[in-house]
């Protein structure tokens, strides 16, 4: 795909983020669909293309009333947004469609109106890893950890920090869940979840919805906001078993997704002034560190330790206090890109000056799979 | 009403044989004919080079414990915390997850690389599940 040809013009999130007992998952579609209609001052018939997940576009595209020519329902967990970013801009440079809306909901916290996940007993899942007590993703997403640890010589206390520093972000966020600062040591003496993990090392769980629209480079200069410009992306999968990962070393998703994205976009790591690496546990900054190549995985943990990724550092991350304290519906990718938009836009409540190229990198399942999307706001 | 059990394996037919392996007292695993790929899950022909020609071998049985979490809460039903939910490395190759036996479900006896052995699991008259223990001697 040629970069800096597709735009986003839309972004927003639903009204309220955190509990929402008032709606069901379909409306927060809607109220972030709205929103995001408000912000590119179009109407919801100028809709041409649709992309959502866990939902059916169709169930979303009758409740709204829109007609699309285009629909995309990949759904791969948490990163399927990153997902419909790429193949949107690639529908919109082929001609498929002219202005796409991607919307994510989840009721995660309130549970209304929201799709049961169950694991069959005959999937490969259901029989080679249901039966060993695995319940949920607390139990599931950080078995890798305790081998990165040993292989890369990671520390409990390192491993701590991911979430002490994201907390200091978070409190320059008005609409985070969790502001109140945070230290290595109340990470460390917080309730365990699944050893190594403690709760502070685990994403929250709330309601709540946000949506994109999308439209090409050329028209996007007639909208009310600035621009915010795909540059470069990427996509894989791996398994839906943790288990049968190539390593617990590094992401083979990861390793595959980032790096198309760089090299679609054309930069170097130097490049990147701002950098989303989803978070639904404090392992997947440093997977992302080190798979994306910023960085060997053994100077992972020490560079977020040493602050190098808190407010003021050298390489931002996750300046809305990310699934760790911003807010995690269950899929956290589409409040990543949304806060790479507001970064781009320059209007993100921790604004980092002058940024000009966001990296926002998204995983599915647990490291089932992956996206990464390279934003600019300079054609 | 009952108890919510522990989750339970339901064979298809790319897994039957291993199921019945486990019956047997056998774990069993799968190599290519082609290209001698080992591995694991089932299926009927090779995940590396894409032969049918597959056949299906006992293992030693042997591995080692490639990285665990010590499971706490919410606990799986059927399951009483804090215990154990391994993935062990095989002598073969493959990975699998697991339960470890016969040892405490702490981090100082859950050693990384500790060497590990099969055992069968009895959940019902069914299906016996494999699981590790630390090898003897």
């Amino acid at each position: 795909m040629r970069r800096n040809q597709v735009a986003v013009v839309g972004a927003a999130e639903t009204t309220e983020l955190g509990v929402i007992p008032n709606m069901s998952q379909l409306q927060l579609h809607a109220d972030a669909a709205l929103n995001a209609i408000a912000d590119a001052g179009l109407k919801l018939s100028d809709i041409d293309g649709f992309a959502t997940a866990v939902e059916t576009p169709q169930q979303v595209c009758h409740y709204l009333g829109i007609k699309p020519t285009w629909v995309d329902g990949t759904s791969v967990g948490g990163c399927s947004f990153m997902l419909h970013v790429r193949h949107a801009a690639a529908a919109i440079e082929a001609g498929l469609c002219k202005t796409v809306l991607i919307t994510h909901a989840e009721s995660g916290k309130s549970m209304i109106g929201k799709l049961p996940r169950s694991i069959p007993a005959d999937s490969l899942q259901g029989q080679f890893e249901a039966p060993y007590g695995v319940y949920g993703p607390p139990s599931m997403f950080p078995i890798p950890v305790l081998r990165f640890m040993k292989t890369y010589g990671i520390t409990h206390e390192q491993l701590a920090s991911v979430a002490v520093v994201q907390r200091e972000w978070a409190a320059k966020n008005p609409r985070a869940m969790m502001k109140d600062p945070i230290t290595v040591a109340d990470v460390l003496n917080s309730r365990m979840i699944a050893y190594p993990f403690r709760l502070l090392q685990c994403c929250l769980v709330t309601d709540g919805g946000g949506a994109l629209i999308l439209t090409s480079a050329d028209r996007a200069k007639d909208f009310p906001r600035k621009p915010v410009y795909i540059m470069g992306t990427g996509e894989s999968v791996e398994t839906p078993m943790v288990s049968q990962m190539e390593t617990f070393n590094s992401s083979r998703a990861f390793k595959t997704a980032g790096p198309l994205a760089f090299k679609e976009a054309g930069i170097a790591h130097k490049d990147v002034d701002h950098l989303m690496i989803y978070d639904a546990f404090a392992h997947l900054p440093l997977f992302g560190l080190g798979d994306l190549g910023f960085m060997p995985h053994e100077e992972t943990g020490k560079f977020i330790a040493d602050g190098n990724t808190r407010p003021g550092g050298k390489l931002p991350l996750n300046t809305n206090g990310g699934g760790l304290s911003y807010m995690h519906s269950g899929m956290y990718g589409m409040y990543a890109l949304q806060e790479s938009v507001r970064q781009m836009r320059g209007i993100a409540p921790a604004q980092v000056a002058n940024a000009k190229i966001s990296v926002c990198h998204g995983v599915g399942g647990m490291f089932a799979a992956s996206g990464t999307i390279v934003f600019t706001n300079e054609r | 009403m009952a108890e919510p059990q522990r989750a339970r394996p339901k064979p298809t037919p790319e897994t039957q044989h291993f199921w019945d392996g486990t019956k047997a007292g056998e774990l069993r695993l799968q190599r290519c004919d082609a290209c001698a790929h080992v591995y694991f899950p089932p299926r009927p022909f090779c995940p590396s080079c894409a032969s049918r020609k597959v056949s299906t071998f006992k293992a030693s049985g042997k591995g080692f414990l490639y990285s665990y979490v010590i499971n706490h809460r919410p606990a799986a039903p059927g399951f009483t915390p804090p215990y154990a939910i391994a993935v062990v490395e095989l002598d073969e190759g493959p990975r699998m997850m697991s339960n470890i036996i016969d040892c405490p479900q702490t981090p100082e006896a859950l050693e990384l690389d500790m060497k590990l052995e099969v055992a069968f699991q009895e959940l019902d008259d069914k299906i016996p599940l494999p699981v590790f223990r630390p090898a003897q001697g």
